[in-house]
Parts: structure tokens; sequence; C-alpha cells
């Protein structure tokens, strides 16, 4: 359907356009996003997408559970359930977050669907266009288009090896307040980041946990990576040194498989009440089949023993990515991630990710550019990698056509050194990463 | 009453434009569908000579922007294989899909094109690259667009509105392909204009006159449905009108091009078509002007697919 205006004859091929709410602004098709179609193409090595290897997962431990659930709670399992979240899923959930050191009660645990729609409700619940998120430089994608649909401002943060710097963020803290900005939360991934790679260490914990205290900032702590550390586990969870201070976000996505798309957020209770309420107006529960098949493979399985094999899958493909960068891409520079799925790795300053991609796609190898991560346009002379999905023969032969890409680009950059200003434009906020069925 | 045929749709493909590419080949799938035939949908890959061996089908329709679809290479392995397609032949493809040469015989058949040069990224390295921006500054001025010599839906393309912008444009166009045009940058209103050989010989359907809201027909205003308005007719004089319906044809002529194309064209503001580029498989998404101008031509998409389907099959 088309709408014609009847004083100008103009037609447009969106009848609504001009009705959308000032939040849709900068869903628009996207050049960049439009190349990552190619990435689902096998003769393309995918390094851009985050999806989660499941095949390391034994088809029989979640058949069995689904077979067990349909057999003996069939009827359950297809009805509505509880908006919270089914009761003995939250208490599974409690010796889940136990590992990071957090004891609570399961009345403050909110179930949903993935933890992506715990970041809605949360953000929906506190956002008033205009207000401040503070968070990591970088930050996760998904989360800056959520803020974004918010019409929230993301203030960057600055992160080193260790993590946010408690620093910056007490700097950004009194900058905001004095110039009248209203802070209403601070968003931190504080294990193996995505997409820094990074882990904030345990002497920050504190610190940062003291700081937005002192302010009255609420933290919302996102953790869907930290039980897949390759070395030593992390440090206890931020939520863990403030029960009242954080709002705390778990998924199943990673340690199990985001097709459940179940994930959590524990809540001090004053908030949790309200993102039930949400949640309900929202998708009235989460699924009750895949609450219940979750729970099952909890009871039933070695689940703890899958997340050891998921580690040992992720530290040989960090290991082939780390091993490659620095065979072919010595000029680049890159984290260690100890766990997680992600490599940030930082480009010569005369280099664009985004600008560079098309060059990449035609080399047959995809990664996501650094603005993806960046609410303010930053993140041109970096790029993410992930060691996720790919096998490591595949990472190997990805960063070698890289070390192409990157080779090629540089030649034309110096071709063309000299002769006036090399930037490239800035163009629209449209999005900037990839679909997330696409690896 | 049509016999229903057994149409395979090829979209998708390893080109920049596999997702515009893949929105057209649904449209003309779904198009196809709905006049009674069987549309067996494939995206091209090792097997797919195989599998259309297998298929059998009446004819192919190539829905493959970018290269391998556009550049003519796909259309005449297609035709080694035995197989019908709707399309041109493969070497007017690829005279088409390359920018400076579909510029050279445009010009020949006597229709305007904008004052270009065209410039190789080994140019560049050999000559020094100042030295022949200050050329192209030279001949051509500030006010360019620039963009690779081969690809489609505005990908590479850059328009310049001073000196200062040329060597970032020139690298985007280079990033996707080693051949890049620059063109005089003329001021006027761009139509689209699609024609379409239904049997009776090729016809111009209604001029498309194509205003971006942000005023550049940029990826996003083409892809994002309401970003662009179009008015069709195009509000252009008679005179002009017939002009570049006239200049549209002579470049389906010269070009020899077949079925359908579309040509884009800008009137420039003393009412003069400038030809901008053919389009072999043009865009056929939601968003597309060639659906626009064929529901202007008091026709349906599904009649005119079917037509070229058909006469393509040789029925």
């Amino acid at each position: 359907m088309n709408s014609t205006n009847p004083s100008s004859g103009a037609i447009n091929l969106d009848p609504w356009f001009g009705h959308y709410a000032d939040r849709a602004s900068g869903l628009s098709a996207s050049e960049v996003r439009a190349l990552f179609a190619v990435a689902s193409r096998p003769e393309v090595v995918s390094l851009a997408g985050g999806m989660p290897f499941v095949r390391a997962l034994p088809e029989d431990l979640v058949s069995n559970a689904l077979e067990r659930v349909m057999r003996e709670s069939g009827p359950m399992a297809l009805q509505y359930g509880s908006g919270q979240g089914l009761p003995v899923l939250r208490e599974q959930i409690l010796e889940i977050m136990s590992l990071e050191g957090i004891s609570a009660s399961a009345d403050d645990v909110v179930v949903t669907t993935g933890s992506q729609q715990a970041l809605d409700l949360v953000t929906k619940l506190f956002i008033d266009p205009g207000d401040v998120i503070l968070a990591e430089a970088p930050s996760y994608v998904g989360a800056i288009g959520v803020f974004r649909s918010y019409q929230a401002q993301v203030v960057h943060l600055e992160t080193d090896a260790d993590g946010l710097v408690p620093g910056a963020l007490a700097d950004a803290i009194a900058r905001l307040r004095a110039d009248g900005r209203t802070i209403k939360f601070l968003y931190t991934i504080p294990n193996f980041h995505n997409p820094a790679g990074v882990t904030l260490s345990a002497e920050r914990r504190p610190e940062i946990i003291r700081i937005c205290a002192e302010a009255g900032i609420l933290v919302l702590e996102d953790n869907p990576y930290g039980l897949l550390h390759f070395d030593e586990p992390v440090p206890s969870a931020l939520r863990s040194l403030s029960p009242d201070g954080v709002i705390y976000l778990g998924s199943f996505s990673k340690t199990l498989a985001p097709g459940f798309r179940v994930g959590w957020a524990l809540a001090p209770h004053a908030i949790r009440e309200k993102l039930v309420l949400m949640a309900e107006a929202a998708i009235l529960c989460p699924s009750s089949f895949s609450q219940l098949v979750i729970s099952e493979y909890l009871s039933q399985a070695d689940w703890k023993s899958q997340i050891e094999a998921f580690r040992g899958v992720y530290r040989e493909r960090r290991d082939a990515m780390l091993e490659s960068l620095a065979e072919h891409l010595p000029e680049l520079t890159w984290n260690v991630p100890n766990g997680g799925f992600y490599i940030w790795v930082g480009l010569p300053d005369d280099l664009d990710s985004k600008a560079m991609l098309p060059r990449a796609v035609t080399e047959l190898v995809a990664y996501t550019p650094g603005t993806a991560f960046f609410a303010d346009g930053g993140g041109r002379q970096n790029m993410r990698l992930s060691f996720c999905y790919p096998t490591p023969e595949a990472i190997r032969l990805g960063i070698r056509r890289l070390a192409t890409v990157i080779s090629g680009e540089r030649d034309l950059l110096e071709t063309f050194a000299g002769t006036g200003r090399l930037t490239p434009n800035q163009v629209g906020e449209s999005v900037t990463a990839p679909p997330p069925d696409l690896s | 009453m049509t016999t229903p045929m057994t149409i395979a749709v090829l979209s998708g493909g390893i080109s920049h434009e596999r997702e515009i590419s893949l929105r057209t080949g649904r449209r003309v799938a779904d198009a196809l569908a709905e006049r009674g035939h069987t549309v067996i949908v494939l995206d091209p890959d090792a097997d797919l000579f195989a599998r259309l061996d297998d298929i059998s089908p009446d004819v192919v329709w190539p829905a493959l922007h970018g290269s391998s679809g556009e550049d003519g290479a796909l259309l005449g392995l297609l035709a080694a294989h035995g197989l019908k397609y709707v399309g041109p032949s493969p070497s007017s493809a690829r005279l088409a899909w390359s920018k400076p040469s579909a510029k050279t015989l445009v010009s020949r058949s006597g229709v305007h094109t904008a004052e270009s040069l065209t410039v190789t990224r080994e140019a560049f390295r050999e000559l020094g690259a100042t030295n022949v921006l200050r050329l192209i500054a030279r001949q051509l001025g500030t006010h360019l667009v620039v963009k690779p010599a081969q690809g489609g839906s505005a990908q590479g393309v850059t328009v310049v509105s001073d000196a200062e912008g040329l060597p970032r444009a020139m690298v985007d166009a280079f990033t996707y392909f080693d051949v890049a045009v620059v063109e005089k940058f003329i001021l006027g209103t761009e139509v689209s204009a699609t024609v379409v050989d239904m049997g009776g010989g090729p016809q111009v359907l209604p001029l498309v006159e194509i205003v971006p809201l942000d005023g550049s027909y940029s990826f996003e205003a083409r892809y994002t449905a309401g970003e662009t308005n179009f008015f069709v007719p195009a509000r252009v004089s008679d005179e002009s009108s017939r002009a570049a319906a006239d200049a549209a044809l002579r470049v389906y002529t010269s070009l020899g091009l077949e079925s359908m194309a579309r040509i884009d064209l800008i009137i420039d503001e003393a009412g003069v078509p400038f030809f901008l580029e053919a389009n072999t498989l043009p865009g056929l998404t939601e968003t597309s002007s060639a659906p626009l101008a064929i529901d202007a031509g008091e026709l349906s998409v599904g009649e005119v697919y079917e037509t070229l389907a058909l006469r393509a099959a040789g029925r």
C-alpha cells in the first residue's frame, strides 16, 4: 500500500511515514547491515556475529529433557505460566548465581525472554527521553539499541585492560550533574566484556559500587559470559557487593542455548515488582515450554560439566585466533580475553573498520565494525572479532583473509596519502551490527 | 489461460547486493506464483546446475543483483547449459554492467552523458594521486559524482561538492572496485525509465521521478520505505518527458537490452536528459521504482513478469 499526497501528487511507499514515534528514528535500511547478508553464505568466514557453538551440546542432553517434559508435564508446558517465571526454575537460577558469589531469594528473580528482554524492561522502567545512561566504551550493541529506542543519551566511560576505570566514572558523574543532567544507571558488562573482551578486576569492583552508591546511581550488571572463563573464575559479581544497588541480568543463551530465549533479572524487591508487571504487559509470561525444558536439563544433566566442555571449545578457538593474529596481523593491537566470545582489535589510525567492510565481503570474511559498539560515532579504528562459532581452521582462514583486506586497504590509503582528508563521512545512525542469526 | 510453467528464480548470491537480490527474488517469485506458475527460488552455489537439472525449469529468472548476476557471466553459463532465461544476452549485460563501456555506447547513440573520467586505482599509484586529483578537478570541476565502475544500489557512490571531499570519495569507490568513474554533477530532476518488451517491441513506461527526502538517493533512501517520494509521471514538461523516453529507448537499443531494463537519467534544468546508468536486472523490491512504473503503465507486475517469462521460454 502506498500513499499519495493529494496536493503534491507525491507517492510515498510507506503510508505511515510521519506517524512513527521519535524513538523510531534510525530504524532505516543500512548499507553495512546489508553487507552482513553475505555472511550467511558458506564461502564466507564470519567473525562478525556472536552465535554460541550449540553443536557442542550433546543432542541427547536436550532431547531427553524435551521428551521428559512432554511426557510428564505436557499440558503445563503448553499453557500460560506465571509472569515472573516458574518457581522451580527461579530456585535453580539461584544455584547458578551462587557460583559467582550471589546470595538471593527466588522471589527477586524475574525470568525473561532472554536477558535482552530484561534489558528492555529495565530501560523502559527507568528512562525518560534525554536521561543519561553510563556505559563502558565500547558497549554491547544490543544494549545501545535498546537505550536508543527509549531516547536515552549514552555516555561512554573509559575502559582499560582491567575494565571500567573508576576515576572516569566518578568524573563523568560529577561533570554530568554539574551540567544538570539526570543519570539513571550505569550499564556494565563486568566479565569478558562484549565487545572489549576485558574483565573488571576484583580490586575495582568495590570501588565502582562505592562510587555509584555515593552518587545514588543504580548499577545494571549484565553477565551472560561469566561462567565461560578459560583460566581463573571471575571475581564475585557486583550484585554480591550491593544487593540493593544492583540489578543483575543473567542468561542461558551462552551456557546452554539461545534458542530457548530464557534469561533473567535479579532485582531489589521494589524494582522486581514493577518488572513483573511490565513483563506481563509486554509478553504475559515467558515460554513455559522453554522454562520447563531448561529446568529439567538443570535437574537431570551434568550442566556444570557441559559448561566446562563449552569452555574447552571456546578456549581452543580463542587460541587459534590469537595465534593467527600474531602471525598475519602483527601491526594490529588486541586484547587477550580470558573467557567469553570476543577479541577487540585496534587498527592503525588510518584504517576505518566500517569503510573497509565492503572489501572484507569481497574477500569473503566478515567482522563487526567498532562503530556498532558506540552511541557517539566512535569505534572506527576498532573491530570486534568473534571466535565462538567458526572452527579453528575457519578462524585461521578468516584471519588470513582479513590480512589481505587490511593490506589492500592500507595500500589504497597510502596511494592517497597527503592528498587531503581521508576520514570517512559520518552518515546517519543506521544499525551497523549483524542481525543475531548471522554468525 | 496460460499453461503453468516451472520457473526457477535465482536470488541471493555472494555479491555486495545479496540482500537486495533476495528481496527482488521474493517479489518476483510471489508475483509469478500468484499467476499459477510453479516457482522455485534458488540461491546459487556449487550445486546450482545440478539443482536446475533436477528441476528442469521452463525458464530461469535471474534476480541476482551485483556481480555474477549482472555482469553477464551467469547468463552465459545458463545459456551454455541450454537453459532459457529472462534477460539480455551475456554480452549486452556485460556492456551495461560496465559503466564506462555503457557511457561510451550510449553517447555514440546520441544520448547525452555527463562529462566524466574513468580512472583506475593503478593510475593513481603510477602517476601520483595528487596529480590525478588535480587533473580531475581541472577537467570536471569539484562538484562531482564518484562511483565504482560497476555495481549498484549506490554502494560506493559519493556526491562530492568540493575538492576536499574528492580523495575520500575515490577511496570509497575503490573499496568496491579497482576502476572508478568520476562524473560532473548535473543538477536536475532524477528519473528512472523502465523499458519492457512484452512482445510488441520495447516500450517505455511512465517516467518515475525520484525525490529522496534528505536529498541523496543513497542506499538508505533506496531501501527504507518512506524515505523517498516518487512522482509518476515525473513533473517535467511534455517535451522533456518525450526526450527522456526517447533517450531511454536509445539506451535500451544501443546496449542490445532485452526483456526489461531500468534506465536512470537526470533531466537538467534546460530539460535535456542525461544518461546515468542502465540496469539489466532492475530492482523489483517493495521500494523500487520499476513496479511503480508498471502500475502507472496500467499493467500489473504479475502480468508483466509472466509475459517476460513466457517470451523467454519461447511460448
